[in-house]
This record gives structure tokens, C-alpha cells and sequence, in this order.
């Protein structure tokens, strides 16, 4: 019982409200912000090394005891995820203040970009599935608001697209609620998991969860992912990289809590589903990303096969395969990030997107060009970098439980990913500066070299310092494993 | 009276389907809006449709209604009103900057 639970939501809450009061004044935003930004990133990590200590914490909102009240919960995979959403969130905002240029400063961005980050934070931490529902919309109503802020066309265009189909997915998730709260009348995680376990998973509650999975993987964009393409390539690169970060992350974190912690007693149906659903992203992933030559849709399609691959360890739900998707979502959090702000500070630099177009770059912009490489090689997970450990952990599950089929699969597509990374990179920085330079190509702002410093730094220290990572790796896998852990510390007394 | 119920909410996500899948986008607006109604009167029927008095204590009344549902109704419904309002705003928006309403025609090939 401590309020330290509910500080990284409330820290950019609290900016969030404070900046609408003087949007107009830029230099106090940036300050602010930074300011609360890496506030945010210490209270998180006091919360990680809270629960390390302490065993998972728990707070009861206005102290009422669980099934009544709204219970917020930091387990050490929330507790991570919320540390990681922090340092990229902060990362993003620097990488803004280079890029995002003062129109769009001036019409509210900051507060978007906190209320963006209060409701990705709550979402981890929430341990009620209408809660959930509601810190979904915060981080989503953000987000439409950051899509189409500058007004282009094709950030019009696209917004449509992003919007309509969340609205769908949103009221796909009010079904499932009703339907929940129908059969087992209640809306409390840890209830709800009890309820499960003592009324059986019979076949109605299996077709809940997979309306669940549907609702999710459309957020997480595992296999339902037509829209993931057009919406994360409309917004600035500052935007594109919180969303390709976070966003999809808040769904896959949400599929692995449901699926390990209320419905695990039928994984003959539902494991399998989202084995053969990994399956099926991770290839059509891999065939997007070699397909075209272009710098935002290579990097789009990447996030879509690390999505596979997270599902595919939840899938094994093996205590190994476990820990492999924890590490590789942390992981994938920190170097889709990093990859997105790469991008941006590469297409700014080159003046276009398309690989056709650009060429020998690496005389302009040396330092870019070997971040990139480094980050494309944690991408893929060569062993120095932070890829690897996660992928090892997944394929090493996957094949003790004898999941040979999707483990080539994902080995396979591990070796497409390094293609398409070496075609972006090959094509944009090696050969020769094309004969006309687009009019648009400009110099990168240094500063951006510091964010994005930062996140390599932090992709290289995760791969070498996987063993002091691992504890609390494996402290998360622990309540992934055990749902009774959970449940022992939300419905105590 | 809750097999009623659910027939009517069938039948407004059955029209919110359809329109959705229409090409105008004003069409799509108003399905996304049938739809958020259909679930609302899911959330309501699916608690359980019993006599009972309203959730006020001031009634004194034997039985009450699960108060439960509604105030998640409540919720939602004021989510889908914001987001029905900015959705509105945004089709205005992009008719007045793209001039046309035709889905077909916003489908773009991101090659502006």
C-alpha cells in the first residue's frame, strides 16, 4: 500500500493540466516538460526497485478493498514496462523540441504528448478491465490529437482511417466488457481470474477471450494490422516514433496480461490461436518490410514482426518463453523508438523517403549512418546488442515445447528483418550522392544526436548488461507464470 | 424482455456495420454512432434487466438495480461523445482541405 504506485501517472497528468495554462509560451513548455519528463523517469525507476524489494505493490483507491474498488497494481512487468514508456517518452520529447517546429508547439502539443503518456502508463498499471478501457481512450484520444495536429492532407487522410478503426475496436472492447461483466459479474482482474478458475473455462468464456484477442490484436496490431502502415507514416517523426514505442506495445502488454493472468486454463484453443496468429504476422511482417523501398513503410513493417514475435513467446507460455517476450518487449520498446527517430532525422537530412532517391549519405551524415547500422544489427538481434537475449530466450522455449514450425518461422523472419535493414541502410548511406538532391534536404539539427544517443546507449547496455537485467526479468516471468502471485497480492485480506 | 433487448442491439451494430462499409464518409459517422449505441444497450441488457427501484437509497425499496452498469454507461457514453464530436470535426476538416467525401478517393498511396 503506497502511493508511489499511482506517481507515474500522476506526474505527467499533473504537467499535462499545468501546460494548457500557457501554451503560447514555448521556452517555459520545454522546460516543464523536460522537467517532468525526467522526474517521471526517476519515480519509475523508484517504483521498479520498490516492487524488487518489496514484492508487487499494490494501491486501493480511495480505500476500498479490490472487487469494489479500483485497484491499481505494479507487478515487476508493469513496473518495467512503465520505467521503459518513461525513458522513451522522455527520449521523444527531446528528439521534439529539435524537430517538431513551433506551429505545432504552439497549438498544445506538450499537453498532448503528456496525456499521450498518461494513459499508455495507466494502462499498465490499472488492475481493472474498465479501467483499462478508460486509460485506453486517454492514450487514444491523445493520439488523434497528435496524428493530426498540423492539419496536411495526408495527416487528414490517414486520421480518418486511424480514428474509424479505433472507434470499432473501442466498442468491440465495451462488448467484451458487457458480455464479461455478464457471466461473471465482475470487472477486477484478479476476481475475474478467480471466477475463471472456479467456474471452469467452459467454451463461452474461450470465445470471450478470443473477442479479447480480436479487440487487442487490432490495437496491437497482431495480424488485424491493414491500418498500422497509412496512420504511422502520416505524423512527424517525434509522433511516429512515441506511437511505433508505445502504442502497439499497450496492446501486446494487454494480450500477454489476459491471456496469462485470467484466461490460461484452455491453451489447446486459445494458445494455439495466438500461436498460428503470430505465425501469420511475423511473415506478412517480414514480406512488407523486404517489399518496399521505402524508409517509413521498412521501419513499419518491422514493428508488425516484433509484434508476431512477442505473441509467439505468449504463445509457448513456457516460464522461459516468458521471460524471452518480456525482455524482447522491453527491447522492442526502446529500439522501434530509436529506429523511428533515426528515420526521421535520415528522411529530414535526405529530404525524401524513398531509397530510390537517396545514396551516399554517409559522407553527409557519418555519425547518422552508424547509429542506424547499430541499431538495425539490436533489431535483429545480433548478441552484442539487446535483440538477441529476448530472441533466445523465445526460440529456445519454442523449441522445448516443440513449436518447431513457428520457431523457423521466426528465424526466418529474423534473417528478412537483417535484409531489410542492410537494403535501408546499404541504399541510403553507400554509393553515390544522387545527381539532383531533393530541394527539401537539409542538415540534421545536432541536437537530435542526443536522444538518440541516449537510446543507443541504453539498446547496447540491455545486450551487455542482460545479466544484471535478468533478475527482474525473471521476477516478472515469475507472476506471468503463477497467476495466484497476482491475485494473493491484489485480494489480500 | 433482455432476448428483446438483444435483438434491438443486433440490430443497431447490423446497421452501424453496414454503414460503415459505406463510402460516404458522413455514412461512416453516423454507423460509428449506431454502433456506440448498440453496445451501450449491450452493457444495460446484459447486467441483467430486473424490476427493481432506481439506485437511490432515498427509495427504501426492497430491491435495486445493479447501479454497476450504468455508471459504465455512463462513462462510455460521454468517451464516444468526445470522440464522435473530434470525429465530426475531423470529416468537416477534411472535406473543407480535401474537397471530396468520398472514401474511394481518400484512399491515397502515400506517394504525395
Amino acid at each position: 500500500m503506497s502511493n508511489l504506485v499511482i506517481m507515474p501517472l500522476l506526474v505527467p497528468l499533473v504537467t499535462a493540466v499545468l501546460l494548457i495554462f500557457f501554451h503560447k509560451r514555448l521556452r517555459a513548455q520545454r522546460i516543464l516538460g523536460a522537467v517532468s519528463a525526467l522526474i517521471n523517469i526517476a519515480v519509475a525507476l523508484g517504483l521498479v526497485l520498490h516492487v524488487r524489494g518489496n514484492g508487487i505493490a499494490t494501491l486501493q483507491l480511495g480505500g476500498w478493498a479490490p472487487p469494489q474498488g479500483i485497484v491499481f497494481v505494479a507487478d515487476m512487468f508493469a513496473a518495467l514496462l512503465v520505467l521503459t514508456t518513461a525513458i522513451v517518452g522522455a527520449c521523444c520529447l527531446f528528439f521534439a523540441f529539435f524537430t517538431i517546429g513551433e506551429p505545432r508547439e504552439r497549438h498544445y502539443f506538450y499537453p498532448f504528448f503528456h496525456f499521450l503518456l498518461v494513459g499508455v502508463i495507466g494502462s499498465f498499471l490499472t488492475g481493472d478491465i474498465f479501467n483499462l478501457f478508460v486509460c485506453f481512450e486517454v492514450m487514444l484520444i491523445a493520439s488523434y490529437a497528435l496524428i493530426v495536429l498540423g492539419g496536411t492532407k495526408r495527416q487528414l487522410r490517414e486520421s480518418i482511417k486511424y480514428l474509424l478503426i479505433n472507434i470499432v475496436s473501442s466498442a468491440l472492447f465495451v462488448t467484451a466488457v458487457a458480455y464479461l461483466y455478464g457471466t461473471l459479474g465482475t470487472l477486477n482482474m484478479a476476481d475475474l481470474s478467480m471466477r475463471v478458475a472456479e467456474a471452469g473455462q467452459d467454451g463461452l468464456l474461450t470465445l470471450l477471450s478470443v473477442l479479447l484477442l480480436l479487440v487487442f490484436g487490432l490495437k496491437a496490431g497482431l495480424l488485424l494490422f491493414f491500418w498500422l502502415p497509412g496512420s504511422y507514416s502520416a505524423p512527424p517523426p517525434a509522433v511516429a516514433a512515441v506511437f511505433a514505442g508505445l502504442l502497439t506495445k499497450v496492446g501486446v502488454y494487454a494480450i500477454i496480461r489476459v491471456f496469462t493472468l485470467i484466461f490460461y486454463h484452455d491453451q489447446a484453443v486459445t494458445h494455439v490461436l495466438i500461436g498460428v496468429l503470430a505465425a501469420i504476422t511475423m511473415s506478412a511482417g517480414v514480406i512488407g518490410a523486404i517489399a518496399y523501398r521505402d524508409v517509413h513503410r521498412i521501419l513499419i513493417y518491422n514493428i508488425v514482426a516484433a509484434v508476431g514475435f512477442m505473441a509467439f513467446g505468449l504463445a509457448v507460455a513456457s516460464r522461459e518463453a516468458l521471460e524471452g517476450a518480456t525482455f524482447y518487449l522491453l527491447h522492442d520498446m526502446l529500439v522501434k523508438a530509436l529506429l523511428f527517430l533515426l528515420g526521421g532525422a535520415l528522411i529530414a537530412g535526405a529530404g525524401t523517403s524513398r531509397l530510390a532517391e537517396m545514396g551516399g549519405l554517409i559522407r553527409r551524415f557519418p555519425l547518422l549512418g552508424w547509429l542506424l547500422l547499430v541499431a538495425a544489427l539490436a533489431l535483429v538481434g545480433v548478441p552484442p546488442t539487446s535483440g538477441f537475449v529476448g530472441k533466445l530466450l523465445i526460440v529456445q522455449g519454442g523449441l522445448a515445447e516443440g513449436w518447431y514450425w513457428i520457431t523457423g518461422i521466426s528465424l526466418a523472419s529474423s534473417l528478412l528483418m537483417l535484409y531489410s535493414m542492410m537494403k535501408l541502410f546499404m541504399a541510403a548511406f553507400w554509393g553515390e550522392e544522387p545527381l539532383h538532391r531533393p530541394p527539401s534536404a537539409s542538415r540534421v539539427p545536432t541536437g537530435v544526436y542526443w536522444p538518440i544517443g541516449a537510446l543507443t546507449v541504453l539498446v547496447l547496455a540491455l545486450g551487455v548488461g542482460a545479466q544484471w537485467a535478468m533478475p527482474y526479468v525473471a521476477m516478472a516471468a515469475d507472476a506471468l507464470t503463477d497467476p495466484q502471485i497476482y491475485i494473493d497480492a491484489v485480494m489480500k485480506e | 424482455m433482455e432476448v428483446l433487448l438483444c435483438i434491438a442491439a443486433g440490430m443497431l451494430f447490423t446497421v452501424g456495420t453496414y454503414l460503415i462499409l459505406a463510402k460516404s464518409l458522413l455514412r461512416i459517422a453516423l454507423g460509428t454512432s449506431l454502433i456506440s449505441h448498440g453496445v451501450h444497450l449491450l452493457l444495460l441488457t446484459m447486467a441483467g434487466v430486473k424490476r427493481g427501484a432506481p439506485p437511490l437509497l432515498g427509495e427504501e425499496a426492497q430491491a435495486y438495480t445493479d447501479p454497476l452498469p450504468q455508471a459504465l454507461i455512463l462513462t462510455s457514453i460521454v468517451i464516444s461523445f468526445g470522440v464522435t464530436s473530434f470525429f465530426f470535426v475531423l470529416a468537416y476538416r477534411a472535406y473543407k482541405e480535401l474537397g471530396t467525401d468520398d472514401m474511394e478517393q481518400l484512399r491515397g498511396q502515400g506517394d504525395e
